[in-house]
């Protein structure tokens, strides 16, 4: 057993002749707010779903929580909290109704359900929306339910694609304060996100681009070493760069 | 409470601010679903040659308003005219005038990158040789060259809304409406996005658009915030910050949280935000000096620095839906 909630060493990922996700290195501490950011098709969801163990690798090492993505998908299934991009939610079922759901796939007990399902719509300020239908709900409240629905079994381990796309600046806040109230309490949070301002509440970031991590370090670091004030300044700066080095980088046919 | 600048409060019906054409003219709009107002009394225009942007919490009745300028959807009450023209009286001709992508946007996931844009182009009869130009400046801010042969089923979600919004671009409408193009877009996309959409612009092009990313509302010529149905502010970008009324600060420290916990506790205080590395907090009135030395003492070696900063759009969104929520809920 190692220390470290994720860790992977030259992990790929193959589409045939694509290379998605190419020899990636991570080594991310328990408790870390570990932020990932890269341009879209970058292999940031990819990667995820490997570590979710919902995809087999084609080469490398990892393992999340102690366990092989290999031959322990299963038990790490058990011990994450997955909030996909497209998160998984019932339309036809109330907001009260979808939490007890997962709280079944999970094995929770009803007590323990009931009791979590209560902290729950209190953290995430869902208690006055309980019996509403989740297809009626805005995207802001959605995406605040699937990551209750996500933290529902109290993982050590929760992975976040990209939870705040369109969601507006109070409601991405509110979100972020429950992800560092969780993460004060030694979860650990793998968030990937397009808004540069939400980089620097990671206690460290890794920018990937083309299936390859180009960059790895804390925000302030980063911007000390680009010499830029902003994170955003610092990712166009770091893509632009890369850009130059793959003018030529074409997709196989 | 609505803010309007002066250049709004002038109503002519045809002219808009100095002149301008007006090509979208929205008057006392409203829309119902059953007992819930999604729409309530929306008057907008916008002008030939200008961006505006609609912003505002989940819900507010942004993507209502869109699809009933668009003719997708009756309004209960109210009246939209595109390029002059009722649009409950020509639907099909206002549809055919307006480029529109809507938040769930159809690609063929079978056809290729390449072979998207080509449809698109042939549907709106795009020439051949727009059709090459249109092509470079897609791919110049999309990035998808290289991903050209790929089925679009196969694409990240980003790439898909890159590839939807190059296909609602490849023609030029006189009049664009835009329902978060850049939802899951990368910076760096977005960052040459909002330059492709100056440059139609410049071309005479009226566009309405919609976003949850301040430093895009920020872009736009004029914004409107709704909430709740009804626009509860509107101006120029400038105009909204210099009508920002309260004191605002910017906070370096070492422990951000612990920053915001304090400065949550002081009287006076209206309101404390995180905004990446530093903290923001706008008070009723301007502190004193001697005050400012008793919370560098409360906070040793945790409050660092702080500087006086005129607001973002983003101060002002945040401050706006603060006050209305107070007050209506």
């Amino acid at each position: 057993m190692d220390t470290y909630a994720v860790l992977t060493e030259k992990l790929s990922r193959h589409f045939g002749d694509f290379v998605a996700v190419d020899g990636v290195t991570l080594r991310v501490s328990t408790g870390e707010v570990f932020g990932f950011l890269g341009p879209n098709g970058a292999g940031k969801t990819t990667l995820i779903r490997m570590l979710c163990g919902l995809l087999k690798p084609t080469s490398g090492r990892a393992t999340v929580g102690g366990y092989d993505v290999y031959r322990e998908s299963e038990r790490i299934k058990q011990h994450i909290g997955y909030m996909s991009q497209r998160f998984s939610l019932y339309g036809d079922l109330t907001v009260q109704e979808n939490i007890d759901f997962y709280g079944g796939i999970y094995g929770l007990s009803r007590e323990r359900v009931q009791r979590k399902r209560e902290e729950l719509l209190s953290t995430l300020h869902l208690g006055r929306y309980r019996n509403l239908l989740t297809r009626d709900l805005p995207l802001g409240f959605k995406q605040r339910l699937a990551l209750g629905c996500a933290m529902l079994h109290e993982p050590p381990i929760l992975f976040l694609d990209e939870p705040t796309s369109g969601v507006d600046p109070a409601a991405r806040r509110a979100f972020w304060e429950v992800i560092h109230a969780t993460a004060r309490q030694g979860t650990t949070i793998f968030v990937t996100t397009h808004f540069m301002e939400e980089a620097e509440y990671c206690h460290r970031v890794a920018i990937m681009n083309f299936g390859k991590v180009v960059a790895l370090d804390s925000p302030g670091s980063l911007k000390t070493r680009y010499q830029k004030s902003t994170m955003q300044e610092v990712f166009v700066a770091i893509l632009q760069q890369e850009g130059a080095n793959s003018e030529f980088r074409e997709e196989p046919a | 409470m609505e803010r309007e600048t002066k250049r709004l409060r002038n109503r002519n019906q045809l002219k808009h601010g100095s002149g301008v054409q007006v090509l979208i003219d929205i008057e006392k709009l409203s829309r119902d679903f059953g007992d819930i107002q999604a729409v309530k009394s929306v008057s907008l225009k916008v002008g030939a040659g200008e961006i505006v942007g609609l912003i505002g919490p989940d819900g507010a009745g942004k993507t209502t308003l869109m699809r009933m300028v668009c003719a997708l959807i009756p309004p209960t009450s109210g009246t939209v005219r595109v390029l002059d023209q009722d649009v409950r009286e020509h639907p099909e001709r206002v549809r055919r005038e307006i480029g529109y992508m809507p938040q769930q946007f159809s690609l063929y996931a079978d056809l290729t990158v390449e072979q998207n844009l080509h449809f698109f182009a042939d549907i709106f009869q795009v020439t051949r040789e727009e059709r090459e130009k249109r092509l470079r400046e897609l791919y110049r801010f999309s990035r998808l060259e290289p991903f050209r042969r790929r089925a679009a089923g196969a694409l990240s979600g980003g790439m898909k809304q890159k590839l939807a919004l190059s296909c609602a671009l490849i023609h030029r409408p006189q009049v664009l409406v835009l329902d978060e193009p850049t939802f899951g877009v990368d910076p760096l996309s977005r960052q040459e996005f909002w330059q492709l959409l100056q440059q139609i612009k410049q071309e005479g092009t009226g566009i309405l658009v919609s976003t949850a990313y301040m430093d895009e509302a920020a872009l736009c010529d004029r914004v409107a915030l709704m909430h709740r149905g009804r626009i509860i502010a509107r101006g120029a970008p400038d105009d909204l910050i210099r009508q920002f009324p309260y004191p605002l600060f910017r906070l370096e420290g070492t422990d951000l949280r612990q920053l915001l916990e304090f400065f949550r506790r002081i009287p006076g205080v209206r309101s404390t935000t995180l905004f990446g590395d530093a903290l923001h907090v706008s008070f009723d009135e301007q502190p004193e000096e001697n005050q400012w030395q008793q919370w560098y003492r409360e906070n040793p070696g945790i409050l660092l620095h702080h500087q006086s900063i005129s607001p973002t759009i983003e101060d002002v969104f945040l401050e706006l839906m603060k006050e209305n929520n107070g007050s209506s809920s």
